[in-house]
């Protein structure tokens, strides 16, 4: 997969506020370019075509914001760690900023299959967008944590599957009790073998909805013990300060 | 002076690529509103993706941001599920840039250039709470304000659009700042005599402002109602592009969008004389800009933009001086980039040598299309698109010689004097190309597309009665059956109903204005969408208006009559154009003013401007005429033998990406 490239780095980065609108490829398409805009000397894959060596994790559904995005990048040749996240934030849109940047091993595996949970922040609705009742969604977490499967409906490409989602759930927390604000429910869940997302949990738990929400981390799972993707097969850990 | 993004960002996540309404565009500017500044909100109606490239559109949101008295903001139309939730929530149209409604702007100013988006431009006014129609409108409502090719006919829009701006709009929107700004500061706000004020701006055309007298169905008459009031509406023209380096910053997308590249126009302006074509007509003289400043702008707008792509933008890009040069000069340039592909847009054939086509393929194979427009070579004189046969092969030869499989022939049907035999040759010329190619790869293939032609005002095809519906089908099914059985062509073509609906705006008058209303009112919207166009909801406005459809369509017009746009001036005289009609008619070619003598079409001499071209001879061999034997344009080369080079004689063809 990275061939001869020879200065893999891996990079946390941010999307907040309004680009949470924005899909998965093109998100892509904004990273890429705001490499070369910066005129880092990005590692092109051979061939006709050739293409930059960028592999992005776990895809984020449109609508959601997060905190724990990460990508993987290889460079040509060495490039300064310390000015990277800042290099890379000015030329990204509002709400894209890279958070972090470490040295990754050669042998990394990838994001996609090396992460295996995610942590989400989703301020629950009900079925007309309205916050959630208190009461309803406590009975409906405990209810869940208590029962031994959860059905769940998936679409993928059109086609709607039943799953059970329990095995998933590490842990359910209302975070927010304020009558005011929305609930916001802490949600702790498994990717493998296959996820599920906010939105397809939420029905299976009540009469709720998600159409928003925060991915507040992505954890590496090994030998029974969370890191997070930069401090597992990395080095040389840079950390930028998030505007929030 | 509300921010509605608040409002706005609940309904996003009920909607398809909701990213189209977030701005947020590296280059995307924030602009301070004031009470002194006049607000201008720049629309183009049709969606986000065909919008936003819209070139002309960036220019003046720069040039009006410049300004210390003006600010501009840009919106598109919001599609059907946005619309529906926008209405439904009682929220109406936005500037994407601050999600500003569009009732607080002063101007909404729309990019007309396509016929079919008129139904559109109301549904945008109507969506921005302004009454559709320029006499129900109070002094606290925006000026609606509409520029583009398709003002050069206003007419079908004189009652909806308040004013237009005929020509090229960099210096005009300045002046008509001034007069809204003075508008602004007045206590009384007559709408009137600030209307009556930019109907006297050179270049702006205030429909209400005129009173148009009819003679049974003709037009008698179009009078001024004031005395300052031209009678003829002169076109704007910017005497020297390089002091227009705009877009400076062109913007780029988050979503990807129609012609997403850096483009950069090199020259504007045509005058190989196509005679089918308004754009050629009306954007007279070409003034190139300088090879320097074309390198400066691809350098800074690459840096700025981080596209991999850059296009060199024009009406026929292989005429701009040392277009070679400055290729090879861009592909070999790379340092650092990775890699930036070229593509240009309307490039002639006989310019599509081996030298460019291996320039271009170092990078990466931009798409290819050539544009000999018709099938024969007696019906390339008649449109006066002078493309030799042989020049058309020896280019789809370098072609396929450097390594491309596939390329896009664009051709009209329904021309004037076309007999089926001239329609015929298109699949002719479709299968030599597949067979020069099959020397190559066996995966050869060609797309022929084919559109109805539609006469336009301003054009020496202005007089012409389009071919109807039924004609233009029947042209599109014989090639149809020709080609059924041929591997390798693949045929596309434009709908001949849209053609139709097309041809009624392109020479309507103003009383096919009640006709778009209609049409909108019935819900057509999105008109260019094939999949929300349907002709029986015009043909049922038509009857429902008392408007004879055929009148305006399908009918010759004759040397004498007064046609609907004839107080709009393009600078081309009306005699000269009638002379080139009867040219056309007696298949006569005319060569390029621009390397011949001039043959007074009027624009030069009335506006005192000039050809800026850095060569005065033409290309080597000749082009479009000059320099060319006319008598063999239809000769076809025996053989064709690898590695031919093709760096003589001429025609014209468009490369795109």
């Amino acid at each position: 997969m990275r061939g001869g490239a020879r200065f893999p780095v891996r990079l946390r980065y941010t999307k907040r506020g309004k680009v949470r609108f924005l899909g998965h490829r093109d998100l892509a398409r904004n990273l890429e370019r705001a490499f070369r805009v910066t005129r880092l000397p990005l590692a092109f894959s051979e061939g006709f075509s050739p293409h930059p060596k960028i592999s992005f994790g776990l895809a984020l559904t449109t609508g959601f914001e997060s905190d724990a995005e990460y990508l993987d990048v290889d460079f040509r040749e060495a490039v300064d760690l310390e000015a990277l996240p800042a290099a890379l934030s000015t030329e990204l849109p509002e709400g894209i900023t890279v958070a972090d940047a470490a040295w990754l091993d050669d042998r990394a595996p990838a994001l996609q299959e090396a992460v295996t949970a995610v942590v989400w922040e989703v301020p629950v609705t009900d079925q007309h967008g309205e916050p959630a009742g208190a009461a309803a969604l406590r009975a409906a977490v405990s209810a869940a944590l208590a029962a031994e499967t959860l059905e769940c409906t998936q679409v993928r490409k059109g086609r709607s599957t039943i799953v059970d989602i329990r095995p998933l759930i590490r842990r359910l927390a209302i975070v927010n009790q304020t009558d005011r604000d929305p609930r916001v429910l802490l949600m702790d869940l498994a990717t493998v073998p296959k996820g599920a997302k906010p939105g397809e949990v939420m029905p299976a738990l009540g009469p709720f909805t998600a159409d928003r929400g925060v991915r507040t981390h992505q954890f590496i799972e090994r030998d029974g013990v969370r890191y997070e993707p930069l401090d597992v097969d990395t080095r040389a850990r840079v950390a930028h300060a998030v505007a929030s | 002076m509300s921010n509605l993004w608040p409002r706005i960002e609940p309904l996003l996540a009920k909607v398809e690529k909701p990213a189209r309404y977030i701005g947020m565009e590296r280059g995307a500017l924030a602009p301070e509103h004031a009470p002194g500044k006049v607000a201008w909100l720049l629309l183009y109606p049709d969606t986000y993706e065909i919008g936003l490239p819209n070139q002309g559109l960036q220019i003046l949101y720069e040039i009006l941001n410049e300004r210390d008295d003006a600010v501009a903001e840009r919106s598109y139309a919001p599609w059907l599920d946005l619309e529906a939730q926008l209405r439904a929530a009682g929220l109406p149209l936005f500037s994407v840039d601050s999600h500003r409604a569009a009732g607080d702007f002063d101007v909404l100013a729309f990019n007309l250039s396509a016929e079919l988006v008129a139904t559109n431009l109301l549904n945008l006014v109507d969506l921005a709470g302004v009454p559709v129609r320029n006499e129900d409108r109070a002094p606290h409502h925006p000026i609606v304000l509409a520029g583009g090719h398709c003002s050069f006919n206003p007419e079908p829009l004189a009652e909806y659009v308040d004013a237009f701006v005929i020509g090229e709009g960099e210096e005009v929107v300045g002046e008509i700042t001034d007069v809204l700004a003075e508008w602004k500061r007045s206590a009384r706000r007559d709408r009137d005599r600030m209307l009556h004020d930019l109907a006297t701006i050179p270049g702006v055309y205030v429909p209400s402002m005129y009173e148009v007298v009819y003679d049974g169905p003709r037009i008698a008459a179009v009078l001024p109602r004031h005395a300052d009031v031209p009678a003829l509406v002169d076109k704007r023209t910017i005497a020297d592009l390089d002091a227009w380096p705009y877009p400076k910053h062109q913007l780029v997308p988050l979503i990807e969008v129609v012609h997403d590249r850096l483009n950069v126009e090199v020259f504007r302006g045509c005058t190989r004389g196509c005679r089918f074509c308004q754009a050629g007509m009306i954007t007279r003289p070409v003034r190139e800009r300088s090879a320097d400043s074309v390198r400066t702008m691809v350098r800074d707008g690459l840096r700025r933009t981080g596209y991999d792509e850059v296009a060199l933008t024009s009406l026929s890009t292989a005429d701009f001086s040392g277009i070679e040069r400055v290729v090879a000069d861009l592909v070999n340039d790379q340092e650092g980039t990775g890699g930036v592909s070229v593509s240009l847009p309307s490039l002639r054939v006989d310019a599509f040598t081996v030298g460019i086509a291996s320039e271009i393929q170092k990078v990466r194979r931009t798409g290819l299309t050539f544009a000999p427009e018709a099938g024969s070579w007696r019906l390339r004189q008649v449109i006066n698109k002078l493309v030799l046969e042989e020049d058309l092969y020896a280019a789809v030869d370098a072609a396929y010689s450097q390594g491309w499989r596939r390329m896009k022939l664009y051709f009209l049907t329904g021309l004037p004097t076309e007999i089926d035999d001239d329609t015929r040759g298109i699949s002719a010329l479709a299968r030599a190309c597949v067979d020069i190619g099959r020397q190559y790869t066996k995966q050869a293939s060609v797309t022929v597309s084919v559109g109805g032609f539609v006469p336009k005002a301003h054009t020496p095809f202005q007089w012409f009665g389009q071919n109807g519906v039924a004609e233009l089908r029947r042209k599109v099914g014989m090639l149809r059956d020709d080609l059924r059985a041929t591997r390798g062509v693949q045929l596309k073509w434009h709908d001949p109903e849209a053609s139709f609906a097309e041809g009624l705006l392109s020479r309507g008058d103003r009383r096919v204005g009640r006709v778009v209303e209609r049409v909108w009112r019935a819900g057509g919207t999105f008109q260019e969408w094939s999949e929300h166009f349907a002709l029986d909801r015009w043909l049922e406005a038509c009857a429902a208006e008392g408007v004879d459809p055929d009148w305006y369509v399908t009918r010759h017009r004759d040397e004498h009559e007064i046609l609907p746009w004839d107080h709009i001036a393009a600078g081309l005289h009306k005699d000269f154009l009638w002379l080139d009609w009867t040219a056309a008619l007696a298949e006569h070619g005319l060569p390029d003013c621009r390397w011949t003598p001039c043959y007074d079409c009027g624009v030069c001499t009335d506006y005192a401007l000039e050809h800026v071209v850095a060569s005065p001879v033409a290309p080597a061999g000749g082009s479009q005429g000059t320099g060319q034997d006319l008598a063999r344009g239809d000769s076809v080369p025996i053989k064709f033998t690898t590695g031919r080079s093709s760096k003589h004689l001429a025609s014209s063809a468009r490369i795109t990406a």
